[in-house]
């Protein structure tokens, strides 16, 4: 345990000597708690969100919103107001224009290709005009967080529970949606108002997501879960059950391996998530062959009926 | 099927239908009633309307004038009576879902809520699967089969809730041949088993032909109904759209061929040769 490690967390009001005395044990203790709390939030949230994006082709999307939440966060620096409030704001900005632009990628990826590096530019600019502590510059990109305050932990909390609460209700029809939206449509699925409401869904995810990995590495969060359960499976029960396992692995795991060191935590964060896909990729490798033994030739024919 | 009322009323009824968008009128004066059962093929050039027919049906689309009844009401939206088959559109790999889920959001893909395993479900898909002869990859990851076995599944799916009538929307095209003629004879079997009503929009009446009850041909604002040897005339299309077609028949193939169809209609004849 460094005292490095924890630097980058520190929250503004707070001073240094309060929060990082190793004599005071028991303070760091609730930190990494209350960090853990948020981890499993974010890796719940997180691995489900991402077998949708996964299935309306959204990791585009997830990151032009990442950049904007980025933007918002770093506006909110300079301004001085609440951090978690200004990449709130910029994400659920970002994921309601990418949403009315188009309710495929592929129609709105050149949306997303022209806000994004407007996004971060903006970004850019506030951070080299706020003249606080560079750490918490840096937190915004690559990830801050191994000390979650109380107010924190309970607006993810409150942020994880909506968007839950959210999912829940709009699920089967937006994975039917995503399928073949013309599909859905005549079958009276009401498309056009699922792709913002989505949007939305996902820009509080970011939002969230950037809180703990920064701006630049929440598809580690956000798709790679869901991208190595797709390897495994394609069972709509097992999928989101094994991409919240990964995503909560992944960002539990991570910050526990990060308290023993000198690096921030999302290094940590993305690498399990990393490693947990290339896992994946080998099992469903190893699994091909074995699987079938013997069964239809490929490539396989439809005989006539 | 469905209880005296749908028995009673044909599955689909249009009276002095008319449809435009702005001012370009597709068709207008159409009266059509397809009886349970029975297939219509929905024929004519690019832009004549057909799949805005279905729309219309569908209640996506309103008429500037006429009625539209569905098995007695009125079209709406989001009818689960109506079983849809689109084109054929490579699914993503990456889809959560395999085959036999695919089929099941033909039943309740619609409701809110999260998916669920469900007895009651799987016994129907199982049965539409076996059905449609899909059984063998019922546990397959639907975005890694091939295209005619999407395009099968896709017939199970619009059977599953098991509709009055069927909508098929170019449901072969980019299909080869020998798929699209299989699909086309899943779509015929689904309904004389079911007693579902067929309107089948194609832009090529021979993977159909076999089992067309009637043809719906619709052209420059005007059309003609009627079994396919009686429309698919030289006579009948060159009087619709007033210009010389010739209506070839060679080896059991239908091949429309002609100037003022040609300009048209330049889908429909890659046969010619």
């Amino acid at each position: 345990m460094t005292l490095a490690s924890l630097a980058p967390a520190a929250v503004p009001a707070v001073s240094w000597g309060d929060v990082f005395d190793f004599r005071d044990y028991g303070a760091l203790l609730e930190l990494v708690h209350n960090s853990l709390y948020a981890g499993a939030l974010l890796g719940l949230v997180g691995g489900l969100v991402g077998v949708l994006v996964m299935a309306r082709d959204l990791p585009f999307a997830v990151h032009g919103t990442s950049e904007l939440s980025f933007a918002g966060g770093a506006a909110a620096l300079l301004l001085g107001v609440d951090v978690v409030l200004g990449s709130l704001v910029g994400s659920v900005l970002a994921a309601v224009l990418f949403g009315v632009l188009g309710n495929r990628a592929r129609e709105h990826n050149s949306a997303v290709g022209v806000l994004m590096p407007f996004g971060l530019g903006l970004g850019v600019l506030f951070l080299a005009l706020y003249e606080g502590r560079a750490a918490n510059k840096f937190g915004l990109l690559t990830g801050q967080i191994v000390a979650v305050d109380d107010p924190q932990l309970v607006s993810l909390a409150v942020i994880s529970a909506v968007v839950l609460l959210a999912l829940l209700v709009l699920w089967r029809p937006l994975l039917f949606a995503s399928l073949d939206p013309e599909l859905a449509a005549a079958r009276g699925v009401p498309v056009r108002l699922l792709s913002p409401l989505f949007m939305l869904v996902l820009g509080l995810s970011v939002a969230m997501s950037v809180q703990v990995v920064g701006a630049l590495l929440v598809l580690a969060l956000l798709v790679t879960p869901a991208a190595a359960a797709l390897r495994v499976s394609s069972s709509p029960y097992v999928v989101p059950l094994l991409s919240v396992l990964f995503a909560v692995v992944a960002v539990v795991g991570g910050t526990l391996l990060a308290l023993g060191s000198t690096v921030p935590i999302s290094p940590y964060v993305t690498t399990v998530s990393f490693l947990l896909y290339l896992a994946c990729r080998l099992v469903a490798r190893l699994r091909r062959p074995a699987a079938r033994p013997g069964e239809r030739p490929r490539p396989r024919a439809v005989e006539a009926v | 099927m469905r209880g005296a009322e749908a028995a009673a009323a044909p599955a689909l009824r249009l009276r002095g239908a008319e449809l435009a968008y702005g001012g370009r009128r597709l068709w207008s004066g159409l009266d059509l009633d397809v009886a349970p059962g029975e297939f219509v093929a929905v024929l004519g050039a690019n832009g004549a309307g057909k799949s805005s027919l279905l729309k219309v049906v569908l209640g996506q689309q309103p008429l500037r004038a006429g009625t539209v009844e569905v098995a007695g009401r009125p079209a709406r939206r989001g009818d689960r009576r109506i079983g849809y088959v689109p084109q054929q559109k490579g699914l993503d790999p990456a889809t959560p879902l395999r085959a036999r889920d695919f089929v099941r959001l033909g039943l309740d893909g619609h409701r809110w809520g999260p998916l669920l395993p469900s007895r009651r479900a799987d016994r129907r898909v199982d049965e539409v699967l076996a059905a449609v002869g899909a059984t063998a990859y019922a546990r397959e990851p639907v975005g890694r089969l091939s295209g005619g076995e999407q395009q099968r599944l896709r017939v199970a799916q619009s059977v599953v809730g098991d509709p009055v009538l069927l909508l098929a929307d170019e449901p072969l095209l980019s299909l080869d041949l020998h798929h699209a003629g299989v699909v086309a004879a899943l779509v015929d079997q689904c309904r004389r088993r079911t007693g579902a009503a067929v309107l089948f929009v194609t832009h090529d009446v021979n993977p159909v032909l076999p089992y067309a009850d009637r043809v719906l041909y619709l052209a420059g604002g005007r059309f003609r109904i009627g079994p396919p040897d009686e429309v698919m005339t030289s006579q009948t299309l060159s009087s619709l759209y007033g210009a010389p077609v010739e209506v070839l028949r060679s080896g059991g193939r239908v091949l429309v061929a002609g100037a003022a169809a040609a300009g048209e209609h330049p889908h429909a004849h890659e046969e010619v040769s």
